[in-house]
Parts: structure tokens; sequence; C-alpha cells
């Protein structure tokens, strides 16, 4: 754990549906008790970190949500908009520019703009120095990014437009942040996953893909919702035989435990599956059982990821 | 109302599947397809990202944006039989994009001075926003070629609905004629050509961005010049088709709680924008089983297997039930949010679907 920690930035991303969000929210709990000044940044968001914390939006500001663990949620328009003033040094002038229709042709035109502003303001929140003005620096980030493809887009803008814009202020500023993403003892790509075949066939597909294309390294892989394993094999074998006998539920009581088995078992191949494939330290995190994770269940998932860190 | 997804059908010949990652949305896009074949229609489905053993499966190529035909001996064995076809393919997006260039453009000249446009080449394999595109693209082409009686078209992974539905509306603003105009004429802004105005404002947007990317615009927008119009011309039209009465989307869920946030929002904007909505197919949904851990069960238990494997079999059966109840509370709370709109719940098969076998059952509750 606390070399995941001691990384400026975290890049939480993976498959859609596997929980991400939850495990970016358990991660930055983790972060902020153990004294980090932490922050946790939502990307093309819907609010679900301060959701789960029964807090307000953050939206595109600074909040503590909690002592030392704060919230923020990047949007693209807001991001250009800063970005803009940041660049011409007036808000005027950045506000007429913005506003204009041409400058939203060109922010429509130039295609990962969005991403790279995006991408951008991750790198400002992680800092030391930062550049918003009366903000103090984190002593950590962790970036609840989009799903696997459009993560790693986000990930790509810095390099798409160092390449595009050959020179001027874009490929100087593109050149910063890439070298700081792609910089392993400052930031760290954690995949979140299930121990299903097809996340786990995307987690290995973004570890290539990141090996590939950015030359960066898939840091760890969390294994979201592993049951817990009750049955052996011998008691499966022991259940199969009395199945059929007895009264109704415990017929059923004893198909539902050999139906759950079978999941777990089916787990367990893929998690097989994956630790063979992967480079990556692998972690599993215990299934919440609750379709609402609420903050107690974070506090238990978060104490979970302490130990396996 | 619950009932049989053929009802939702009747009379469409475009099926979007919609709905956020980790769903079974290609799963069941494959499903209704070979549902449909089996009751006799020539059917095609167009996939985005298949896992590798369900493309295995469908014996799809390798290769993208190919037409074929599933092995018709092969879903027989599996107990889809009948009358219709089975086609599948799995979407290229940038191969997609380039043809359009090549059908659109004047001549060699214009084609090749786009297709190698830097601009180009970032905007057409971007995952972000032209695949999208490229998606609806394809089904339209599907669609206006007659070959096929329905085409159902699974959709990229969205975190945002609106992505996907915006995304003709977000290609015809690209393309813009006003736009055009602009990047046209800074091109020879640089020779100082243009008037005081647009000089001015050229050379704030120099400073905020640097001068090539400009340049590259520019560029890009004069070779794509003449091609514009047949763009703009191809996007209104690939949008009224997803308007039509005989289209419908398919909203794809599972009982998660954050699948079926974004199913409840997607549900909205299909309203809001006056998408044609079919209803909602509910994936992977635990079933209660009718049994208590209690004394009772546990004495009942112990009269057929020893004390430690009746606690472990209680405990199983506990946390069954506490995930079965989620689900029918997130199921619930659905059917509240959705009024009197299909829903269809399909209950948790053993594994992932990945076989003809698991497409032929999940096709069999889909079609009750």
């Amino acid at each position: 754990m606390s070399t995941l920690l001691d990384r400026r930035l975290i890049v939480v991303t993976g498959k859609g549906g596997v929980g991400k969000t939850t495990v970016a929210a358990a991660l930055g709990l983790a972060a902020a008790r153990s004294g980090r000044r932490t922050l946790v940044c939502e990307v093309a968001s819907q609010e679900r970190i301060t959701t789960t914390f029964g807090v307000a939006a953050a939206g595109f500001e600074e909040v503590e949500i909690e002592p030392r663990l704060h919230a923020f949620s990047v949007n693209p328009d807001e991001a250009i908009q800063e970005w803009l003033r940041y660049q011409l040094h007036s808000r005027t002038l950045a506000g007429l520019l913005g506003g204009s229709r041409i400058f939203q042709y060109l922010a429509a035109a130039a295609p990962g703009l969005a991403e790279l502003v995006t991408v951008g303001k991750v790198w400002e929140l992680a800092q030391l120095e930062r550049k918003t003005p009366r903000s103090a620096p984190y002593d950590i980030v962790i970036v609840d990014a989009p799903a696997t493809g459009h993560g790693l887009a986000l990930l790509r803008a810095p390099q798409t437009f160092r390449e595009v814009a050959r020179v001027g202020p874009i490929n100087r500023q593109a050149g910063i942040i890439d070298a700081f993403v792609r910089d392993p003892s400052t930031t760290a790509v954690l995949a979140v996953t299930l121990a299903e075949e097809m996340p786990v066939s995307e987690t290995l597909d973004l570890e290539r893909r990141l090996q590939d294309e950015l030359s960066m390294r898939l840091d760890r892989v969390l294994v979201n919702s592993v049951l817990p394993e009750r049955l052996t094999a011998a008691d499966r074998d022991t259940l199969k035989a009395v199945d059929g006998s007895g009264s109704s539920t415990a017929r059923a009581a004893i198909a539902a435990s050999l139906a759950t088995h079978q999941t777990i078992r089916a787990q367990r191949t893929q998690l097989a599956r994956l630790r063979r494939g992967t480079d990556a330290r692998v972690a599993t995190l215990p299934h919440l059982l609750t379709p609402d994770v609420g903050r107690d269940d974070l506090e238990r998932l978060s104490r979970a990821l302490e130990q396996k860190l | 109302m619950s009932g049989d997804v053929e009802v939702a059908l009747k009379g469409k010949t475009v099926v979007i599947c919609a709905g956020s990652g980790g769903v079974g949305k290609t799963t069941t896009s494959a499903a209704i397809a070979a549902g449909l074949a089996a009751s006799g229609r020539k059917v095609i489905v167009l996939t985005i990202d298949p896992a590798r053993r369900l493309a295995d499966a469908l014996g799809l190529p390798e290769d993208g944006n190919t037409e074929h035909l599933v092995d018709p001996s092969r879903l027989a064995a599996a107990g889809l039989n009948g009358d219709g076809e089975l086609w599948a393919m799995t979407l290229d997006a940038k191969l997609t994009f380039d043809e359009l260039i090549e059908r659109n453009a004047a001549d060699a000249e214009t084609r090749d001075a786009v297709l190698r446009n830097p601009i180009y080449r970032q905007l057409s394999g971007a995952v972000a926003g032209s695949q999208e595109y490229m998606a609806m693209e394809k089904l339209y082409e599907l669609h206006e070629s007659g070959r096929y009686d329905l085409v159902v078209l699974d959709t990229p992974p969205t975190r945002n609905a609106l992505d996907f539905l915006d995304a003709p509306g977000r290609l015809s603003r690209f393309i813009d004629s006003r736009s055009l105009q602009f990047f046209r004429a800074s091109g020879r802004a640089s020779l100082g050509l243009v008037g005081r105005g647009a000089g001015a404002l050229f050379s704030v947007l120099k400073r905020a961005t640097g001068m090539d990317l400009l340049r590259d615009l520019a560029d890009f927008f004069n070779a794509f010049g003449d091609m514009a119009e047949g763009f703009r011309d191809r996007a209104r039209r690939v949008e009224a088709l997803l308007r039509e009465d005989r289209t419908t989307f398919l909203l794809v869920t599972s009982p998660r709680s954050a699948a079926i946030a974004d199913a409840d929002y997607f549900h909205r904007k299909l309203n809001e924008t006056g998408m044609p909505f079919g209803g909602v197919i509910v994936n992977r949904v635990r079933e209660h089983v009718r049994a208590t851990a209690g004394p009772k069960l546990e004495h009942e238990l112990s009269e057929l297997v020893d004390a430690r494997l009746a606690q472990k079999v209680l405990r199983d059966l506990e946390d069954h039930n506490r995930l079965a109840a989620g689900d029918s509370h997130s199921v619930e709370q659905l059917r509240a949010g959705m009024g009197g709109d299909l829903l269809i719940v399909v209950p948790e098969l053993s594994g992932d679907v990945h076989d003809l076998d698991g497409l032929a059952a999940m096709a069999k509750r889909l079609f009750s």
C-alpha cells in the first residue's frame, strides 16, 4: 500500500460496471486515513463519489467531504475555460475567446482536446505548486477515470497533442503532462476488474495497449466482488450426493449453495487466468453483497484494501 | 408490462441495443438477432468489440466490416433452427471512416490528402466520438442495402448516453460550413489575406494554441472542402433513421445500481429527444431461493449432512438471497421509472454466455 500511496497520481480504470468509482472512493478513504491530504477526482462524471458519501455534488470545485478527503469533478468545458484563462493571462480575453463560435469550432475540430484539458486539469491538481489561486497541494490525487478505451484516450491525449501541435505552447504543455503521467514514480495506473471472462480479457488488453501505445506499465489489478469460497470439493460432492432428498427448503438451500459454488469456481478460473496473463500485482476485494454501496461499505472495502496492498 | 421482446420488435427493421458497459449488451444483441433468425428473418448483428469466445462461437472473421453468415448447422445444433439467416459483423470504425472519405472524395488526390492529414488520422483513430458515429454510419449502410429484414446494433460502451445519441449531430457540427469557412480563411490568414476581425481572433488563437495545429486544421478543412456537403447530408439521413418508426432502442442493463442509474438516465434522455423506445432488458438477475436460514432449516440440513457443512450451506444461502434481494429491489426501482414500458428480466445464467448454447438459452428467455 505504502508504495502505491506514495505516488502523486493514481489513475483508476477498467471495464464499465466493475466498480471503479467504489474502489476509487475506498482507496481515497484509505489514503486519507493514512494521513495524506487526498483528492478523489471524477471524470465525465455523474457525481457518484459524493453521492456515496451522502454529500452535495462537488462539481468543478475542490470540496472537503471528510477530514483530509476531498472531491472534485472534471468537466471539459470548464477545464477549457480555465486553461484559456491561464494561457491568455486574462479572464476577459479567455471569456471572449471561449465564448466565440470560432473557438467552439476549434474545440470540436481538434480531436482529443476535451481529453487533453481534462488530463491537464488532473495534472494541475496533482502538482505541489498549484496554478489554481489560493489552493493547497495534495499528497495524492486519485482519478476515477472512464472505462478502458476512453481511459486510454485520456492518457494518450498529451502524446497526441505533442505530435499534432509540433511547436508552441500546446506542444510544450502537453510534453510536461505526458512526462508526468508516464513516469512510474509519480503516476500509477490501476485496473479494477471482476473475476469474469470479459472484464479479465479487457484488463489484459488494457495492459497490452498501455505498453504498446504509451510504453506504460499497469501497476496493479484489483479484482472486485470476489465471493467467499466456503465449500471444498469434498463438500460439493457430499451435497451433490444428497441433492434431491430432504425437505423442499433443504433442497432449495443446497441448490443455492451449489449454484454459488459454481459461480465461485468460475471466479477462480478467471482469477487464475488473470494472474497467468498479467505482469501487474493482483489483489482481490470481497463482494459487498449490497446493491447500494454506502459509507459503511466503503469503510469495510478500504480496510480490506489496506491489507491487500 | 412484462413480456416478450417480439412485441417490442413488431414492424421494426432497426434495433439499437444501448446501455452501459459490462451488462451483457453484445451477448443480448447477438441473442436477439439469433432469436429473430430462428423465427424466419434474415438478420445481421453489428457488434463493436465482442469477447473472443463469443466471436469464435459466431465464427466471426478477424477482419472488421465483413458480413459473415453464421453456420446454420451450428445454430441448429444449439436449438436455434429456423428458416432465417443470422449474419454478424464486427465494426472497424477507422475503416468505415476511410470508406466514407473514399466515397465522397471528388478525386484520388483529394482522397489521399485527407487520408494523410494528421488531423484526420487522429480524428478517425480516436475512440471517443468517431466510433459512435461510425457505428451508426455502418448501421445505416446495412439498413439501406436492403439485404436484411432487420439490423441489430450493439452500441459502443459509453458512460454517457448522450455521447451516443449526439454522435451524428456532433459530426454535422464538426464539418459545419461556418467552421470550414473559418479554417479555410485562417489558412490564408498566414498570407495576410483576411479581414481585420478574423485576423485579430486568429492571432489570439495562435497565442493560445501554437501555429502548426491551426495549419493542419486549415489543410484538413481545405482538403475536406467539397466533401462537407455530402457528409452533412449523410449525417442528417443517419439521424433521421434513428427517429423513424421502424427503428427501436432497447435498453440493456444489469441489476447493479450503477447500471440501473445509467439505464434510468438513458430512458429519460430517449424520451426527451423523441427517440423510439422499445423496452428494457435486465440481465443477470439472481432469483430468490424460497428458504430461510434459521434453526428449522439447520435441523433439516443436519439430517442430510454434518453440522459443519450445514453451516456453510446456510451462509451460502444467506449470501445468495441477499444478492437476490438487492437485484429484485433494483428491478422494481427500474420498473417504477419505466412507467408502462416493456421490461424483460433475464435470470443469471451460469457463467458468462459465450457459446451458441448460451445464446440459445438467452434467446429463449427473450422470446418467451
